[in-house]
C-alpha cells in the first residue's frame, strides 16, 4: 500500500474524482470546499507539529503570512497567477517559520502554545496598525488566474479556483503521507513519546521540531495564500486567535494519524458552520460548539483514529 | 511629578481590575490543569446577573452600600449554579485526555456560553450605575478620582491576600497545593480529589463572575463581553506563570503600569502592549515569574 | 452499541447534508415574490447599538409594506411594487471568509434577489467584489469607509447611505459656525480602520479651518476594551479644548459611564462623531452639552415629515419610548431606496418582476424620499449616496422626559460630502473645493 506507483495512482484517481466533484455540486459548495481545504492545508501543518508533541495556538501567523505575502505580490508586483502567488505566500511563511522556529524548539507543551499565540497576536495588533496596508479593513485583491487562464464567469471563476486547490492539496497531502513514513516523519512520533530516549539514540529533537515547525508555516502560508486569492480579501484577522483555535480544532478533530482525515474535518466544520448559520441564524456558535464538545466525545482518536481502526481491524481479520 | 503619580494610580487601579478578572483563570489552572477559554464567559454571565442584582436591590428602598452584597451573592449564585454543574457535567469527561483537548472543550464551551447568554438576555443592554456613585469621588493631587475604583484596589488585596491565607495557612488549602504539586500521590494518600476539583472550579468561576460583578457599574452590560477579557486574563497569567496567585498579582501589577505607561507616554503602542510584555516574559523566563517547579518524568 | 450509535449518527449526516444542499428554494424564479437578505450583527459586539435595530428596522418595514398602504405615499403600494417580499436575515460576525461563504451561499443557494446589509468596512469591501462578480444586487447599508467606490467601480453594488467623510466634515464645520473654542483638539478613538480614519479626516479637516488649532493627545483604546480610566486621566491631564470620538456602542457607553463622574465632560467641548444610538439606552446618564451627530438627519435630528412619523410609530408600537436611531434610518432608507428602484423598474418593464440588471439601472442615480430626508446616488457613478448632515448639543428635555438635542445645524448634502471626481482624502486635504454650503 505504500509503493510509490500506488501512491501516486491513488493520487490520480483522488484528483479525477474530486474534478467531477466539482462539477457536480452547486457552485456555493465547491466555493466552500475550497475554503476548507485552504483552512486544512493550514491544520495540516498543524498536525506535523502535533505529530512532535507539541501544540501552535499561533498556526494563524502563517496563514495572515501567506495571505499577505500572496496579496501584496498581487496588489504591488502585479501578479495574477494562482500558482506563482501561492507558492509566494509559502515562501514568505516558509522563511518567517524558519526565522521563529530554532527560537521556539527549546519550548514545550502550554509555553510553546502561548508564546506562538502571543507571536500571532503581536502580528494582528501589528497589522491593525499599518495603515498602508489597510489596517483592520484590509485589502482587496483582484481575481487571478491560472497558468494563463482567466476565467470569465463565476462559476468558471469558482471551478477554476476549486481545480486549483485540489491539485495544491492534492500534492501537500502526497507529501505529508510520504513524510509521515519515512524515517524523518517516524522520529517526529518518537520525540512525542520520549525526547531523551530520542537523544540517547543520537537525534536531535531541538531539530526535528525546528523542521516540522518550518514545514508546518509553509503549509500554514499556502493555506493563507490560498484563502486570500479565494476570498480576494486580506485582513489581520486572518492571525487573530480565534482563526488558529479553528485550526487547532480540526487538527484535534482530525488526529495526528491520518492526512485525509484532516481534510475531511475541515469539510466537516465549514459545513457544520454553514449548516447552522442557515438554521439557527441566531445559534450559531452554540451548534457549532455542541458539535464540537460531541466530536472531541465520541472521537477520543480524531476521524484519521476511526480511519486507522477499521485499517487494522481489516488487517487483523486477514491474519486470522 | 503629578505625571508620575497619575501614572501610577491609573496603573494600580487597571492592575486591580486585571487582578479580579484574571485571577480565577489561574486557580483553574493550577489546581484541574485546564486553560480556560470560558472564562470571559463566566466574566460576562457574572456583568449580566450583577446588573439584575442591582436592578432590583436599587429599586427598593435598601441601605445603598449593602448593593456591593447583592452583587457578591448574584456572583456567588451564579458560580454555585454552573460551577458543579460544568465541571461534573461536562469537564470530568474530558480529564484522562491531551491538556490541549481541554483547552478545545472550554473553547466550545465559549461558543455555548456565548449564544446562551445572548439568548438568556437578549441583545439590549443591562445598566448597575448605582454602585459606581457609592464612594463619591476624590482627588489625588490635581486629578479626580471616582471612588469605587479605589474601592476595587482594595478588592483586590482582600480577595489576594484571602486567596493566599486560604492556599497555604488553612489544613484544606494545603490540600489542594498538593493536589496542584501531584494529582496521583495526593490521590494515592487519601485526597478526594474529585472534591478538590469541583470546589476549586467552582471557586474559579466564582472569582470570574466577581469579576464580571464588579466591572457592571461602570460598563454598559451586553454581547461582546466575554473575547477581551480572555486574552487579557490570558496573558496576565502566562506572564506570571500558569497557576500562581502570587505571579497573577505582580503580572496584573506589571500589565497595568505598562498599560498605563504607554497610555499616557506612547498611547498608539496600547493596542498590543500588553502581548509585547507577554512575549518579552516568555522569551525571557518563559516558566513565568512565579512558575511552580515541574518534575521531569522520564 | 457503539456502532449502532455511529450507524446511526453517520446516517442523519448523510441525510441532513443531502437535504442542505439541495434544499427546496422556494422563491427560485417566482415572479411574485422578492427575496430580500438583511446582514447584520445579531451577535457580538455590535449587536446592541446597530445590527439588531438594522434588522428590526429592515423587518418591520417590510411587514408593513407587504400588508400595504400603512405608509404615506409614494411607498404606499404592496411590497415592492405588488411584489411580496420575503425577508430574512444573516449575522456578521465570523470575519470576511465566513462573510463571502455566506454572501455566495445566499445568492447561489438561497436565491436572494437581492441583500442589504454589512455594518464592518472590511466586510463591505470583501462582499462587494463577490456580488459584482456573480452579478448580484448588493445594497451596503451602514459601513464607513469612502474607498469602496473610490478605488473601484461597480455594476451591482451600491451604497444607499453616505459614507463616513461627512460625518466628521460636518462636525469641524458646526465647530466653526458656533465659534467653538479650538485650541487643542485630542482624540480618542477605537484602534481600528473606522477609528483611524475617523480621527484622520477630523484632525485634517479641523486644521484646514483653523490652522492654528493644536494636535493634543490622540489616544487609540482596542476596540472593546471596556476600561477607560487611563484615558480619562490622559485627557484630563493634557487638559485639550475639544476631545473627539468616534467609539461606539457598548465602548462609548462605558467611556461616558466612566467620564462623566470624573468631570471629563465640564469645561471641556466633547463631540461624538455618532452618538445618537446611545442617548436612548443612557437616559439621563448622558451628560448634557455634548456636540453629537447621527451620521445623517436621522434620529433625534430627524425633521417632521408624514414619513418620520411612520417611522416613530412603527418603532414604538413594538418598542415603547424607543426613538428610532441611526441604524433605523440608514436601514429604512436603504430598504425604501430599493423598492423605488425595483417600482421605477418595473413600470419599464410593463409590470413584471424586473432583472437584477434593470434594479441596477433604475437605482443609478436615483434620488428618493425618506424619513432621513433626500437620498442621492451623486458619487461613484450613480452607486454612492451622499445625504445631509445634522449636528447638534444634548439637552435634558424633563417633559418628554428623554435627552433632545438643541443648536441644532442641518448642513446640505453637498456642503459635507466631496463632489463627483475627487477622493475624499485629497477633497479635506484641498480644503473642500467645490462644496455647496448655504
Amino acid at each position: 500500500m505504500s509503493s510509490p506507483s500506488v501512491i501516486s495512482f491513488v493520487a490520480a484517481l483522488t484528483l479525477v474524482m474530486l474534478a467531477v466533484l466539482g462539477k457536480v455540486l452547486p457552485g456555493w459548495c465547491v466555493f466552500l470546499l475550497v475554503t476548507a481545504f485552504a483552512k486544512g492545508l493550514a491544520a495540516l501543518g498543524l498536525v506535523l507539529i502535533i505529530r512532535s508533541g507539541l501544540l501552535s495556538f499561533g498556526q494563524g501567523l502563517f496563514y495572515c503570512a501567506g495571505g499577505y505575502g500572496a496579496g501584496l505580490l498581487m496588489l504591488w508586483g502585479g501578479v495574477n497567477d494562482a500558482m506563482l502567488l501561492v507558492l509566494a505566500g509559502g515562501f514568505v511563511s516558509l522563511v518567517l517559520g524558519a526565522v521563529i522556529a530554532p527560537l521556539l524548539a527549546g519550548y514545550r507543551s502550554i509555553f510553546f502554545a502561548t508564546l506562538t499565540l502571543a507571536l500571532s497576536m503581536l502580528a494582528h495588533g501589528a497589522l491593525t496598525k499599518a495603515d498602508f496596508l489597510g489596517g483592520s479593513d484590509g485589502l482587496n485583491l483582484r481575481p487571478p488566474s491560472f497558468l494563463g487562464f482567466q476565467p470569465a464567469s463565476s462559476a468558471e471563476a469558482v471551478y477554476s479556483l476549486y481545480l486549483f486547490a485540489c491539485v495544491l492539496v492534492v500534492a501537500c497531502a502526497l507529501a505529508c503521507k510520504v513524510h509521515f513514513n519515512s524515517v524523518r516523519g517516524l522520529l517526529s512520533l518518537a520525540v512525542r513519546d520520549n525526547e531523551i530516549r530520542v537523544e540517547y539514540l543520537g537525534s536531535s529533537v531541538k531539530r526535528v521540531i525546528s523542521e516540522n515547525f518550518t514545514a508546518a508555516a509553509f503549509l500554514g502560508g499556502i493555506g493563507g495564500a490560498l484563502n486570500a486569492i479565494a476570498v480576494a480579501h486580506i485582513d489581520p484577522e486572518l492571525a487573530f486567535w480565534t482563526t488558529s483555535g479553528e485550526f487547532v480544532f480540526v487538527a484535534i478533530l482530525s488526529g495526528y494519524l491520518s492526512v485525509s482525515a484532516v481534510f475531511a474535518a475541515s469539510i466537516m466544520l465549514e459545513f457544520i458552520r454553514s449548516f447552522s448559520s442557515q438554521y439557527f441564524p441566531n445559534a450559531w456558535q452554540m451548534s457549532l460548539g455542541i458539535f464540537m464538545l460531541a466530536s472531541i466525545l465520541f472521537l477520543p482518536n480524531g476521524i484519521g483514529g476511526l480511519l486507522q481502526r477499521r485499517k487494522k481491524r481489516l488487517e487483523g481479520s486477514k491474519i486470522a | 511629578m503629578q505625571l508620575v503619580t497619575t501614572i501610577l494610580i491609573d496603573g494600580l487601579i487597571d492592575a486591580s481590575w486585571i487582578f479580579i478578572v484574571a485571577v480565577g483563570l489561574t486557580l483553574i489552572f493550577g489546581v484541574l490543569n485546564i486553560l480556560n477559554i470560558a472564562h470571559g464567559n463566566f466574566y460576562a454571565i457574572g456583568a449580566y446577573v450583577a446588573a439584575n442584582a442591582v436592578g432590583m436591590y436599587y429599586s427598593g428602598s435598601n441601605p445603598p452600600m449593602l448593593g456591593l452584597l447583592a452583587m457578591t451573592g448574584a456572583a456567588l449564585a451564579a458560580a454555585i449554579v454552573l460551577g458543579p454543574l460544568l465541571e461534573r457535567g461536562l469537564l470530568r469527561f474530558f480529564y484522562h485526555r491531551d491538556e490541549i483537548v481541554l483547552v478545545l472543550v472550554t473553547y466550545a464551551l465559549f461558543l455555548i456560553l456565548e449564544d446562551a447568554t445572548k439568548l438568556i438576555w437578549g441583545v439590549n443592554p443591562y445598566y448597575a450605575y448605582e454602585p459606581y456613585g457609592l464612594f463619591g469621588n476624590i482627588n489625588i493631587g490635581r486629578m479626580n478620582y471616582v471612588g469605587y475604583d479605589l474601592f476595587l484596589v482594595g478588592l483586590a488585596v482582600v480577595i489576594g491576600i484571602v486567596l493566599w491565607l486560604g492556599l497555604n495557612r488553612t489544613k484544606s488549602g494545603k490540600v489542594v497545593l498538593a493536589v496542584i504539586h501531584d494529582r496521583e500521590m495526593s490521590s494515592a494518600a487519601g485526597v478526594n480529589v474529585t472534591k478538590i476539583f469541583i470546589v476549586a472550579f467552582t471557586i474559579g468561576v466564582f472569582l470570574a463572575a466577581l469579576g464580571g460583578a464588579f466591572t457592571a457599574p461602570k460598563i454598559s452590560v451586553q454581547p461582546g463581553l466575554a473575547v477581551m477579557v480572555v486574552l487579557l486574563s490570558f496573558a496576565v497569567v502566562v506572564i506570571g506563570g500558569l497557576g500562581s496567585i502570587e505571579g497573577a498579582a505582580i503580572a496584573s501589577l506589571i500589565v497595568g503600569l505598562a498599560r498605563a505607561l504607554a497610555i499616557h507616554l506612547a498611547p498608539w503602542a496600547e493596542l498590543f502592549i500588553v502581548y509585547l510584555v507577554m512575549a518579552v516574559m516568555l522569551a525571557v523566563r518563559p516558566q513565568g515569574i512565579f512558575a511552580p517547579t515541574a518534575l521531569r518524568k522520564i | 452499541m457503539r456502532k449502532l450509535i455511529w450507524g446511526v449518527l453517520a446516517a442523519a449526516a448523510c441525510l441532513s447534508t443531502a437535504s442542505f444542499i439541495t434544499t427546496p428554494v422556494s422563491a427560485q424564479g417566482n415572479e411574485k415574490v422578492f427575496k430580500l437578505g438583511i446582514v447584520t450583527f445579531t451577535s457580538g459586539p455590535g449587536a446592541e447599538s446597530f445590527g439588531t435595530p438594522g434588522w428590526n428596522a429592515a423587518n418591520r418595514l417590510v411587514q408593513a409594506l407587504n400588508a400595504g398602504g400603512q405608509l404615506p405615499p409614494p411607498y404606499d403600494k404592496i411590497g415592492f411594487g405588488g411584489l411580496k417580499v420575503e425577508v430574512s436575515v444573516i449575522d456578521e460576525s465570523g470575519g470576511t471568509t465566513k462573510q463571502v461563504q455566506e454572501l455566495r451561499n445566499a445568492f447561489d443557494r438561497d436565491k436572494f434577489d437581492a441583500i442589504i446589509g454589512y455594518i464592518s468596512s472590511s466586510n463591505c469591501l470583501a462582499a462587494a467584489p463577490v456580488a459584482e462578480e456573480m452579478k448580484k444586487l448588493l445594497i451596503l447599508f451602514d459601513c464607513g469607509t469612502p474607498r469602496i467606490f473610490e478605488d473601484r467601480n461597480y455594476q451591482y453594488v451600491f451604497r444607499n447611505s453616505s459614507h463616513a467623510t461627512m460625518d466628521n466634515v460636518a462636525i469641524v464645520r458646526y465647530l466653526q459656525k458656533r465659534k467653538i473654542k479650538l485650541e487643542t483638539a485630542a482624540g480618542i478613538n477605537p484602534d481600528y480602520a473606522y477609528g483611524r480614519d475617523n480621527w484622520k479626516d477630523f484632525i485634517q479637516s479641523l486644521q484646514k479651518v483653523n490652522p492654528t488649532t493644536k494636535t493634543g493627545s490622540e489616544l487609540w483604546p482596542k476596540l472593546g476594551a471596556g476600561q477607560y480610566g487611563t484615558e480619562i486621566s490622559a485627557l484630563l491631564q493634557t487638559n485639550p479644548s475639544i476631545i473627539h470620538t468616534s467609539l461606539w456602542g457598548g465602548d462609548l457607553q462605558a467611556f461616558i459611564l466612566q467620564a462623566a463622574p470624573r468631570g471629563l465632560f465640564k469645561g471641556r467641548q466633547v463631540a461624538i462623531m455618532a452618538g445618537d444610538h446611545v442617548l436612548h439606552p443612557l437616559g439621563k446618564r448622558m451628560p448634557e452639552g455634548v456636540i453629537i451627530g447621527a451620521r445623517g438627519v436621522g434620529g433625534p435630528f430627524a425633521v417632521k415629515s408624514a414619513l418620520n412619523d411612520w417611522l416613530i410609530a412603527n418603532t414604538q408600537k413594538n418598542e415603547p419610548g424607543v426613538l428610532p436611531s441611526q441604524a433605523h434610518y440608514r436601514m429604512t432608507q436603504s430598504v425604501l431606496g430599493l423598492k423605488s428602484a425595483v417600482e421605477k423598474a418595473m413600470a419599464a418593464n410593463g409590470n413584471n418582476k424586473p432583472t437584477t440588471e434593470q434594479i441596477a439601472a433604475a437605482l443609478r442615480g436615483l434620488e428618493w424620499d425618506t424619513p432621513s430626508g433626500k437620498i442621492k446616488m451623486a458619487l461613484g457613478n450613480g452607486h454612492q449616496a451622499i445625504q445631509a448632515n445634522a449636528i447638534g448639543v444634548t439637552k435634558w428635555d424633563g417633559k418628554l422626559n428623554r435627552m433632545i438635542v438643541t443648536d441644532v445645524e442641518v448642513f446640505a448634502a453637498e456642503c459635507v460630502n466631496p463632489p463627483v471626481g475627487i477622493k475624499s482624502e485629497d477633497w479635506i486635504a484641498q480644503g473642500f473645493p467645490g462644496a455647496k454650503c448655504n
